[in-house]
């Protein structure tokens, strides 16, 4: 039997049309500059062991809580550790929690919301369950995951992800479901595609693009919530230096040395937000529907 | 309509029960006893029976689960191993400060998110859009506690204007309540109100856009008619809906709130509960949110008739 070109979009195409702007859109100043920040962002975290004068790890009894000088850059902790070397080796950690939980929890969310949305009773039991893990609020979630399961990376990561999950889900059912009722796949169920085959090839295809897009937002968020993990005690343990542990350890020092709430704040907060202004855009590249509803 | 009701409220039930099941089995299913876990590296045996015996630890999973459940029903949320009180004691004695700050947050969420987003889809690609835009952006990407840290900065440190933190009750007085409760407030607003704005505004664009409104408009009625009446009813229901699911950030973001500004609240006890593995008291908390988030939900669906009359049950 031929192989019958059924469905809208190889995965081959969808995978080029990332990565090409479609003829006559233009991409505006603002997204320009968060990819620029957001590269140099990036570059300079996982570099950062390259450069950084200190040893993130290294305490120094004779510099503690040093203001910023030539020496240090932006002064020193209470342990006399260099903050700028902590805040760029940080970033690696925060990305890696970032990405990681976007790439989990797409991938997790993914699988369970191509069986809700192609077989109908697993549908109704799995909605319930996600139903529910909505309701409880994510940060409570995670703190009490990771409470469980020790302060490791791995657990925070697991953390992040769980409370994730059930918007994955929600998303790539919603396209399946719309999907299945497409001509293609009737006639892929009529020439007799065996069920993988039809939701791999011809279903799966359809959630890349809105996943790109919420793979963008959960990784924004992730960092988000790994920092107010550190903050509340309950993220990597501080021999790994995070934007979010940098921040916890300065709470008791905020009033003599803010800068160690502020440096790391403030890298965390650009790169979250140059972060979000890109996941807009792509969104607005692939769902040209969505950018008409916001205007 | 009553029909609907009644439907929509017994939709809540699976859902909780979904949630009790979740949190029961999250600490039976962590690898590791769990008496071991909940009492930390350092426990005698001692302690760890006594663990055991409080929740129950020995009897099979089953039994476990139905006498956990049947206490539940009957309103026994257990008992902290820390403190050995009763957890619905130690809740109730808290819950005070944090309703109080939760609702002055949404108080100001409101009032401003919702003018603000209005005034954006008005004035459609002005600066003003374009400001609200942008703090709508950044308020989803500034941590909870950074906002914190820099509003006790400005206005406690440098201005010297409120106290840095604490926390007085309304009946010690409302100066001293108001001027301890602001920061928190608007700290733990900003997400609330970048959200609410980003919604109002996309919803009033594109009910902006619909025929009855050049009508209204043709037919002089004055512009301030228009937006709030017209076009704002029109477009509540999705800004009620984010109003709703925002409830949740709202909840996360009371539990950091409450330990930058030091307010002894529901989300302070969360957190000391959760760093001394205090389960009965943690397993009440996550079944606390869950059911005011949903009940939150409920009443926000069964409004949208109120304000768009076209929705009937």
């Amino acid at each position: 039997m031929t192989e019958i070109p059924t469905s809208r979009h190889s995965a081959f195409q969808v995978l080029t049309s990332w990565f090409s702007v479609p003829a006559g859109v233009r991409i505006g100043i603002g997204p320009t500059i968060a990819a620029v920040i957001l590269v140099i962002i990036v570059l300079a975290s996982i570099l950062a062991p390259l450069y950084v004068p200190y040893d993130p790890l290294t305490m120094n009894a004779m510099a503690r809580l040093k203001p910023p000088s030539e020496e240090f850059l932006l002064g020193t902790d209470p342990y006399g550790r260099d903050t700028f070397s902590r805040v760029m080796t940080g970033g690696r950690v925060s990305l890696l929690i970032g990405v990681g939980a976007a790439v989990v929890s797409v991938s997790v969310g993914l699988i369970i919301g191509l069986v809700a949305g192609y077989f109908r009773l697993a549908d109704a039991i799995i909605m319930r369950i996600m139903d529910s893990l909505m309701a409880i609020p994510a940060i409570l979630l995670a703190i009490a995951l990771v409470a469980l399961n020790g302060p490791s990376l791995t657990s925070v990561i697991i953390a992040i992800t769980v409370p994730e999950v059930p918007r994955v889900v929600r998303l790539v059912r919603s396209v399946v479901l719309s999907a299945r009722e497409e001509p293609y796949v009737e006639a892929a169920i009529a020439l007799g595609s065996s069920m993988p085959k039809i939701l791999i090839q011809h279903l799966m295809p359809n959630t890349f693009a809105p996943l790109i897009v919420q793979g963008t937002y959960i990784c924004a968020s992730a960092i988000l919530i790994e920092a107010i993990l550190s903050f509340l005690g309950a993220g990597v343990s501080t021999e790994i230096p995070t934007w979010g542990n940098i921040m916890a350890e300065g709470r008791s020092y905020f009033q003599i040395k803010p800068g160690l709430i502020f440096w790391p704040g403030l890298l965390l907060s650009l790169c979250i937000l140059a972060i979000n202004l890109l996941g807009d855009t792509a969104r607005d590249l692939l769902d040209p529907r969505m950018k008409k509803r916001e205007g | 309509m009553f029909v609907y009701i009644l439907k929509r409220v017994l939709a809540t039930i699976p859902v909780m029960a979904i949630v009790a099941i979740f949190v029961f089995l999250l600490l039976r299913l962590t690898p590791g006893d769990p008496a071991a876990i909940l009492a930390g590296d350092a426990a005698t045996p001692a302690q760890l029976e006594r663990i055991r015996d409080s929740l129950g630890l020995n009897d099979p999973l089953l039994t476990q689960f139905t006498t956990w459940m049947g206490q539940l029903l009957r309103g026994n949320l257990g008992t902290s191993l820390l403190s050995n009180t009763p957890v619905a004691g130690m809740i109730a004695d808290r819950l005070g400060p944090t309703m109080n700050i939760a609702l002055m947050t949404i108080i100001i969420s409101v009032a401003l998110a919702v003018p603000m987003g209005v005034i954006a889809a008005w004035r459609h690609r002005t600066w003003v859009d374009f400001l609200v835009m942008s703090f709508s952006v950044l308020g989803f990407s500034v941590p909870v506690f950074v906002i914190g840290y820099i509003l006790i900065q400005i206005f406690a440190i440098d201005l010297k204007w409120v106290p840095v933190q604490g926390y007085k009750s309304p009946s010690e007085g409302l100066g001293p309540f108001f001027s301890r409760a602001i920061l928190p407030s608007l700290t733990l607003a900003t997400i609330y109100i970048a959200l609410i704005a980003r919604m109002t505004r996309a919803s009033m664009l594109e009910v902006l856009g619909e025929d009855y409104i050049r009508t209204a408009r043709a037919k002089g009625v004055r512009e301030n008619v228009v937006l709030f009446r017209h076009a704002l009813r029109n477009a509540a229901v999705p800004i009620l809906t984010i109003i709703g699911t925002g409830f949740a950030l709202l909840i996360s973001g009371v539990v950091v709130t409450e330990s930058v500004f030091n307010i002894p609240g529901i989300g302070r006890l969360t957190v000391d509960a959760i760093l001394a593995r205090d389960y009965p008291v943690i397993q009440a908390m996550i079944l606390l949110t869950a059911g005011i988030y949903v009940t939150v939900n409920l009443l926000i669906d069964i409004s949208y008739s109120f304000f768009d009359p076209r929705i009937r049950y």
